[in-house]
């Protein structure tokens, strides 16, 4: 496949140029810059470090602000980006780009709409938008028309396929789309879980259509959406790991089936583990807050796989440019490379996030660690650097294809995911020992109350100049991408090149993904049906709105 | 499907560590009953201000010695608050929310559970250190959300 690949690329003109992967990294990359100031200023805000305008009201909608922007806008704008890519390069064409339109324009409305609606303080609920706590219904319909907009994003990546399958009958896909299939139908699994919650309880219950609403029941279809959103994420940045990294090395991808195993695994075991969100939670007995924890170790394999399989894919490129002895090859990778550098960190953070993140699934051991500031310290490693430093490495490697324009400051971009990386790791490791002395999560100061600040006060502060680092770095990233997309040196476009495994891909079960969206299903039904079933069967009183902000 | 040695044995050893995980979570669950507070009971929190339990929540001592504490989340406050128990003795707390949801975490300790309008949150701990403990609201709960804290004293 990657043969077709190549030859259809390297004659790409700037005619086909792939606007519409364009415009949504575009949107992503915007939306992750606004957004890390407004880190900055929280990092601040929480050490008790005054800076002009600093107030609770700022304070917590820019909290607001941060996580929708990052976790929702910048990821799934950059992956409705990539996936485009994916389509065009692994397929050949995107079938139905007029849709395509549509659906990034809708997806830019909803961002917007529900944007202007937290900056202007009519929605300071947080990016879990726990009920009661209530936001303007433009809120809630900005996010809906957002997901909507993604899920014709879907629509057409499978269409793509399809059109691409008629013509290339019982062969395997390229790695590329397979991981991209899976992360399409993954998402359209967990975005089920928030669509009932919008459309069903929240919405109407925001425009006044009905009084009350169960926030139990409520959190449960949030969480159904909110863990799997975690592998739509990652899943994307396994695509770059499998398949760009070994080949930007010079290496072979070291096992292309267990490869594809490994995203078919994430695609039926991330969804069924919401509980381990709610571990907390009233109403939800043990029992099957247990049968999730047991899925959510389940979901552990596949990363390790993965761990596996890069780091191999890599040694065989440190030991192609000559190296010898255990682990000399480590040395030989090209450490200066941008994407390279981003990449491998964002590994590496993924080893110790990985790994707090079976300390937080750890069903008792949780109640050490829930909703205090370990948690941030948790997905500013996972999210904040294994997705977010994958995506920018990649942005580094997929602008002068796309653009047709050379990198522009490579020696910014060259520093910059190391700033990212140390940053974070003060920032991080901070937070996880905060949170482990007490220190909650989301608090305009860390004092709390006034004089309670004491076990934490020191570790908010070192977290502040993380922060600081992080930004930095932030700014570094945008300046390159803003620079390069502006005024990079025209070149033609180098080609797509994705890695090509040792051993040639075969059809194998792993390529049935209407038999493992079945698997899917039934295990969300296995994980779900019931408890929820029992939750809507209590007496339930229900709670009106809040609007405390 | 091919996999190389070195690649099964790393599967193996990856599926042992995943099943020594497990083992001990589910080890000291079984054992020792160690679980999340996962109580299952509802409340309309439109009448707790008349609620026999938890109108004027206090701390109650049961026949056998053990004690149990109503708590009433608000924004911004606990209820009651400074908290009064025995060291050594299984203490109950029954927590639940009037307004938005709430945190209620004992800092320093593995108390930690959500306060969900409309739901009882319960789970039973024994402090074996005497002193005084802060809790704290570790869910958004509005402006003042930091503000929300609350007394221990373990005696």
């Amino acid at each position: 496949m990657t043969t077709t690949t190549m030859t259809a690329t390297t004659t790409m003109a700037p005619a086909t140029r792939n606007t519409l992967a364009l415009a949504n990294i575009g949107v992503a990359i915007a939306a992750f810059g606004v957004s890390t100031a407004m880190g900055l200023l929280q990092s601040l805000s929480i050490a008790d470090i005054n800076f002009p305008k600093r107030s609770e009201e700022l304070y917590y909608m820019s909290v607001t602000a941060h996580g929708v922007l990052m976790a929702l806008v910048f990821t799934t704008f950059f992956i409705m980006g990539l996936g485009y890519v994916i389509a065009q390069e692994g397929l050949g064409a995107i079938r139905g780009r007029a849709l395509g339109w549509i659906g990034y324009w809708l997806a830019v409305a909803g961002s917007l709409s529900a944007a202007v609606t937290i900056l202007r303080g009519k929605a300071t609920v947080l990016y879990t938008f726990y009920p009661p706590m209530q936001a303007h219904p433009l809120f809630y319909i900005g996010a809906t028309v957002l997901v909507v907009g993604s899920w014709i994003w879907g629509g057409v990546i499978i269409a793509s396929y399809r059109a691409w399958r008629r013509d290339h009958p019982r062969v395997p896909a390229p790695l590329t789309v397979h991981g991209m299939l899976a992360t399409v139908i993954l998402w359209y699994l967990a975005t089920i879980g928030v669509a009932i919650e919008m459309l069903g309880m929240l919405i109407p219950w925001s425009l006044g259509f009905v009084d009350k609403i169960d926030p139990l029941v409520a959190r449960t279809y949030f969480w159904w959406f909110g863990h799997p959103l975690v592998y739509f994420w990652l899943m994307p940045a396994y695509i770059i790991w499998y398949t760009v990294l070994p080949r930007i090395v010079g290496g072979r991808l070291f096992s292309d089936p267990l490869a594809r195993m490994a995203f078919i695994l994430f695609l039926i075991l991330s969804t069924p583990v919401g509980f381990h969100h709610q571990f907390a939670d009233p109403g939800i007995t043990a029992g099957w807050k247990l049968a999730h924890t047991v899925l959510t170790y389940g979901v552990m394999f596949p990363s390790f796989m993965t761990a596996f399989t890069v780091i191999a894919s890599l040694e065989i490129a440190g030991r192609l440019r000559g190296a010898r002895g255990l682990f000399n090859w480590i040395g030989r990778l090209p450490w200066s490379d941008p994407l390279f550098a981003a990449v491998a960190l964002a590994m590496i953070a993924f080893t110790f996030g990985g790994f707090g993140g079976a300390i937080n699934a750890a069903y008792a051991m949780n109640s050490m660690v829930h909703n205090t500031a370990w948690i941030m310290g948790h997905f500013h490693v996972t999210l904040g650097t294994t997705v977010a430093l994958t995506f920018m490495g990649a942005t580094y490697w997929l602008l002068p294809r796309l653009l047709g324009r050379q990198l522009r400051f490579t020696w910014l971009a060259r520093a910059q995911p190391y700033l990212w990386f140390a940053g974070m790791s003060i920032f991080s490791v901070s937070y996880h020992i905060a949170g482990l002395r007490g220190l909650p999560r989301r608090v305009y100061s860390a004092s709390l109350s006034g004089d309670q600040g004491a076990p934490w006060h020191f570790l908010t502060v070192v977290a502040a100049q993380g922060g600081m680092l992080l930004f930095l770095s932030a700014v570094c990233f945008v300046s390159v991408v803003i620079a390069t997309w502006t005024s990079g040196k025209k070149i033609d476009a180098p080609p797509f090149e994705f890695a090509v495994p040792l051993r040639p891909p075969v059809a194998s079960i792993w390529d049935r993904f209407g038999l493992w969206t079945v698997v899917a299903i039934v295990l969300i039904a296995a994980a779900y049906a019931y408890p929820l079933a029992e939750l809507l069967s209590h007496p339930r009183y229900g709670s009106p709105g809040f609007k405390p902000y | 499907m091919e996999i190389d040695l070195y690649e099964r044995i790393w599967m193996w050893a990856a599926t042992a560590l995943i099943v020594v995980f497990l083992g001990a979570i589910i080890l000291t669950t079984g054992a020792e009953a160690i679980e999340p507070p996962s109580h299952v009971e509802t409340i309309d929190p439109a009448t707790i201000s008349t609620h026999p339990e938890f109108a004027t929540p206090k701390v109650v001592q049961r026949p056998d010695g053990s004690i149990v504490v109503p708590v009433v989340t608000a924004m911004f406050a606990f209820s009651p608050s400074p908290i009064e128990v025995p060291s050594n003795v299984p203490v109950t707390f029954r927590i639940t929310s009037v307004d938005v949801i709430h945190g209620f975490q004992i800092a320093g300790t593995n108390a930690n559970a959500m306060s969900i309008p409309g739901y009882v949150s319960q789970f039973t701990i024994t402090f074996p250190k005497i002193g005084e403990y802060q809790i704290v609201c570790n869910e958004y709960c509005g402006l003042l959300h930091h503000m929300m804290s609350g007394k221990l004293i373990v005696k």
